[in-house]
């Protein structure tokens, strides 16, 4: 791949004295949605948050943009244009929608352009702006948390399984505000479990197993080989 | 751009008693006040009693204010808080000491610049102190709750032994500023003058900490930190540093809350602050680890139950409060208003 706005190399993170992730390295091409996918446990949760500083890597290196910001906190790894929205959407319950989006623009108030491409994006948050965010469904918060990610301009959002338990018309909802996205330019890492999902978004994949990278390539190439993905995954897509 | 996929945007309808519950702590306060009514026999010694009630919880609000922020915001438990609290009275006594003058002197304003100067060394000593204490004793048991405990509590026992050595290890005694003795006479209750300045300096420290909280950017920060610190850092902000600005406006306030404290007592000693801590443990606790409006709710009920116990039933007034804590975790096990989630 030539132009990688996001690429770790051999990087090991540790959660007390668990070695998670062993000698992790792949890239993540500029303007594409590059899909990490494995079983349960396999370090891709893992992997998203050591990129994005919460927690730290042991050893090895996170280049963004060809910067090493392994070592920096997650506030200025934030500020660099990295987002995360992750698998337990990290929604303000006590704050309004409101204040939660107010929050999620650091350098000022959300340009009233970028508001209107949210509230076409995801209406129920027009309708509950006022409303306290711990009283809104499950979708809905996850439709929030997506909005908070793109409430400013970001390079890289880092996106932790956003159709985990959501009816399929959430579902299509997010893949429509992914798209959207990945229109105006912006690179995703994207955590799915929903084959459907990854397929439809996906253009490079990752699979990941024990804490390791076991596969790189194109979306294509995983979902069109059957025995590739039961190999590694041990399930096929066309059975999901 | 396409349109995006139909979505009906629906919110579960809550029934009349979710709309009720979170009114329930606030009228817990009113409802303790009808029961001293109901209790006690005289009106005016209920109405004094309930002022005096008023000013102490007032007073312990503004000490524990800071310190439900500081354990909200990054989990550590600041047994310290209390040397803060000590060495706000001593700074501010030796201010009021020094200006003799102006204490002693039949004026309104000669007093309240007095007091002013008094309050705004306490909170510069305490919020100085504040820094240096985060630095040195705090930032380095970050997450480590034992350590936290052990290391705070040495941090109280040695400042408490340097204000005897600044101090000496005597308690002082002192008297209000002229003006602020004495009491006025309504319906028939006699009201301390000082305690219906401490309950307008706690009400205006309450709303002025609402308002901050409520309606800026850095009451955002600090509100989203208290609930889940992790992600406003991901968002990009730099939630350290913006605890350490709470420590100070913390430490800050457990200086005023001294000054304050120790022109209620008229004595103070280094030990003082140390003693405070435990009201200020249990107005934290039933209020809400975290919450501000939770402590200021549980500190007025505690200030107007021990006022009423204290009258009704003396030998009870010391374990009143501790009953109320009880009562309120049976009901509530993480507080009234519980802004922290379990950790």
């Amino acid at each position: 791949m030539s132009d990688a706005i996001l690429s770790l190399k051999n990087v090991a993170t540790d959660i007390a004295q668990y070695h998670i992730l062993h000698d992790v390295s792949f890239d993540v091409p500029r303007g594409k949605v590059t899909m990490l996918l494995g079983r349960n446990g396999a370090g891709k949760t893992t992997t998203l948050r050591t990129v994005m500083g919460l927690w730290a890597a042991r050893a090895g290196q996170v280049m963004f943009n060809g910067e090493d910001i392994a070592a920096q906190p997650p506030a200025r790894i934030a500020r660099k244009g990295l987002a995360i929205v992750p698998e337990d959407m990290g929604i303000f319950g006590d704050l309004t929608v409101q204040e939660n989006m107010a929050l999620a623009a650091v350098s000022g108030p959300i340009a009233a352009d970028r508001l209107e491409l949210i509230f076409t994006a995801f209406p129920p948050l027009k309708t509950f702006w006022d409303m306290p965010a711990g009283n809104l469904s499950g979708g809905q918060k996850q439709m929030l948390a997506v909005a908070r990610a793109m409430a400013e301009d970001r390079q890289l959002y880092l996106i932790d399984e956003p159709s985990k338990g959501l009816a399929p018309a959430i579902v299509s909802t997010l893949v429509w505000a992914m798209k959207s996205l990945k229109g105006a330019g912006a690179s995703i890492l994207m955590v799915e479990q929903n084959f459907a999902m990854a397929r439809a978004l996906g253009d490079y994949a990752a699979v990941m197993d024990d804490g390791r990278i076991v596969w790189t390539g194109t979306m294509d190439e995983l979902a069109n080989d059957t025995a590739l993905q039961e190999n590694l995954m041990g399930l096929s897509m066309e059975v999901a | 751009m396409s349109q995006a996929p139909d979505h009906a945007p629906t919110m579960q309808r809550l029934n009349l008693v979710q709309r009720i519950t979170p009114f329930v702590p606030a009228l817990l306060v009113p409802l303790i006040a009808l029961l001293g009514l109901l209790f006690i026999p005289s009106g005016s010694s209920w109405l004094t009693l309930t002022v005096s009630g008023l000013a102490m919880g007032m007073m312990i609000f503004i000490m524990a204010a800071g310190l439900t922020l500081i354990f909200g915001l990054m989990d550590v438990i600041n047994f310290g808080h209390g040397a803060f609290i000590s060495v706000g009275a001593f700074v501010g006594v030796t201010v009021l000491l020094l200006v003799p003058g102006m204490t002693a002197a039949p004026s309104v304003g000669l007093n309240l610049v007095a007091v002013g100067l008094a309050v705004i060394a306490a909170m510069l000593a305490t919020g100085v102190m504040g820094v240096v204490f985060e630095r040195v004793i705090v930032r380095p048991v970050y997450g480590a709750h034992l350590k936290q405990i052990l290391i705070t509590v040495g941090g109280l026992i040695v400042i408490e032994q340097l204000i005897h050595v600044f101090w000496g290890p005597d308690e002082i005694f002192l008297t209000r500023p002229e003006t602020l003795k004495g009491a006025i006479t309504f319906a028939g209750a006699a009201l301390e003058k000082y305690r219906l300045l401490a309950v307008g300096v706690g009400l205006v420290v309450f709303l002025a900490m609402r308002h901050v909280l409520r309606h800026t950017k850095l009451g955002l920060i600090v509100r989203a930190g208290v609930e889940n610190g992790e992600m406003v850092q991901a968002l990009g902000y730099d939630i350290k540093r913006v605890f350490v600005l709470v420590f100070v406006a913390g430490s800050a306030l457990a200086g005023l809350g001294g000054v304050m404290w120790a022109l209620y007592q008229e004595v103070i000693t280094a030990h003082m602050g140390g003693q405070m801590l435990i009201l200020v443990f249990i107005v934290i606790i039933i209020g809400g680890l975290g919450s501000v409006e939770g402590c200021f709710i549980g500190a007025l009920m505690v200030g107007l139950l021990q006022n009423y116990t204290a009258f009704l039933v003396p030998k009870l007034a010391l374990v009143s409060n501790i009953g109320l804590m009880m009562l309120i975790l049976m009901w509530r096990p993480q507080g009234m208003i519980p802004v922290v989630k379990a950790k």
